[in-house]
């Protein structure tokens, strides 16, 4: 399939912390889910295909196209939202619209009036007025008033109460209703990727763990509750990760490996996530 | 159509959209020709993955049930209605040949067989 977005091998070296080999691809049309903890990486990976940050290797691909030497055109076409909105704080909405206007040549005024009345921004509110809620409303009606073809959110849910997390969901997946789009959604709250991302992608300490489709991962993964006894006999290649407590222990195991003898309940994201990170592995 | 889905379901969300869109080409709710919803207004509106409904209708155009339509959308295919209802039967024989072998080891008869299909069956039990 062909990819909106694809990493092959990033590297990038800072003192302490290193983004290490990253590759990963997102197929036009769908919705990816970025998940780490705090400070895995997603904040650097994003930079680095805005080209914010210097790599050290490796090469990105946005609309097939490379993201350094036509940087300016693939940028007309990405809509960026991060965790905090990068306005300044005395204009209201309806100067940022004038604003941008020249600085997106495919800035759409009309349509960005649209998206302030849908999202019952107040257009003549300054911005330090703003709730949170509604300054990422805001960097998100302006992501989308350009005609971008892959937006980038960065944590742009984290912080927001469950009301406004689901009006962006909405609006992601009416985004998604062109094929030829693609969004990148980094976030550690795991339960909206589990609602509508298409695929998951999880970094830990710089490195990809996985990059899969969602189904395909809640699939696979299941948790059991059992003795430290049964846990020993189970096939050791099937036990992915190990919680143990004081009266038995919980582990993330791979279904399919498992007889039927044992209860498989469903694992979240989060589960396969905490798991990985934190269970013991054997 | 209708689809509704259960997330805390231990069957998978495919299969829970392909059950029901199967029962309703059977009950003739859906009928041959009519146009499905894109896997995209599907996804959205179900809020699930377009690779979750897109399993599901490749699952039922390779059992014959709809055709796609390059360009045009998906549909429901004119299905061999009576062979489809000979498919269920056979594998609801098949469920049922392995309650009556689990009964007979147990000493079950045919009678308290009956009885409990019917509870069962009334939802009852």
């Amino acid at each position: 399939m062909d990819a909106i977005l694809r990493l092959s091998g990033l590297c990038k070296k800072y003192d302490g912390f290193s983004l290490d080999n990253v590759s990963f691809s997102l197929p036009y049309g769908c919705i990816m889910g970025f998940v780490g903890e705090n400070g895995a990486g997603k904040s650097t990976t994003i930079k680095a295909i805005l080209n914010l940050i210097r790599r050290d290797q490796g090469e990105i691909q946005v609309f097939g196209k490379d993201n350094i030497q036509e940087e300016l055109e693939i940028k007309e076409q990405i809509g960026v939202v991060f965790d905090s909105l990068n306005l300044p704080e005395m204009i209201r909405p309806l100067d940022v619209g004038r604003m941008m206007k020249s600085v997106y040549r495919q800035w759409d005024s009309a349509k960005y009036t649209q998206y302030l009345a849908q999202f019952q921004l107040p257009a003549k509110k300054l911005v330090k007025d703003l709730s949170r809620g509604m300054k990422m409303k805001l960097a998100i009606a302006v992501a989308l008033s350009h005609n971008a073809q892959l937006l980038l959110l960065d944590e742009a849910t984290s912080g927001l109460d469950p009301i406004v997390r689901d009006e962006i969901l909405d609006i992601l997946l009416e985004f998604i209703q062109d094929e030829s789009r693609g969004v990148l959604f980094s976030s550690h709250i795991t339960g909206d990727l589990e609602k509508i991302a298409d695929y998951v992608t999880f970094i830990h300490q710089g490195k990809i763990l996985l990059s899969e489709p969602k189904d395909l991962l809640l699939e696979k993964y299941g948790v059991i509750q059992c003795t430290k006894e049964e846990l020993a006999a189970l096939d050791k290649s099937a036990v992915v990760g190990v919680r143990r407590h004081q009266f038995g222990v919980e582990a993330l195991v791979e279904k399919k490996k498992i007889s039927g003898a044992h209860t498989v309940d469903k694992a979240s994201i989060e589960d396969i996530m905490l798991f990985i990170v934190r269970g013991e592995h054997q | 159509m209708d689809c509704s889905i259960s997330h805390s379901s231990s069957q998978p969300i495919y299969e829970q959209i392909v059950s029901q869109i199967k029962s309703q080409i059977i009950a003739g709710k859906l009928k041959e020709g009519e146009a499905l919803p894109s896997i995209r207004v599907l996804a959205r509106e179900l809020r699930i993955s377009v690779i979750t409904t897109k399993r599901a209708y490749d699952e039922l155009e390779a059992q014959g049930l709809l055709r796609s339509v390059a360009g045009k959308g998906t549909f429901v295919a004119a299905a061999n209605l009576s062979l489809l209802r000979e498919e269920q039967l056979r594998q609801i024989e098949e469920l049922l040949q392995k309650a009556v072998d689990e009964a007979k080891v147990h000493g079950i008869s045919l009678e308290e067989m009956a009885r409990l299909l019917t509870f069962i069956y009334r939802g009852e039990s």
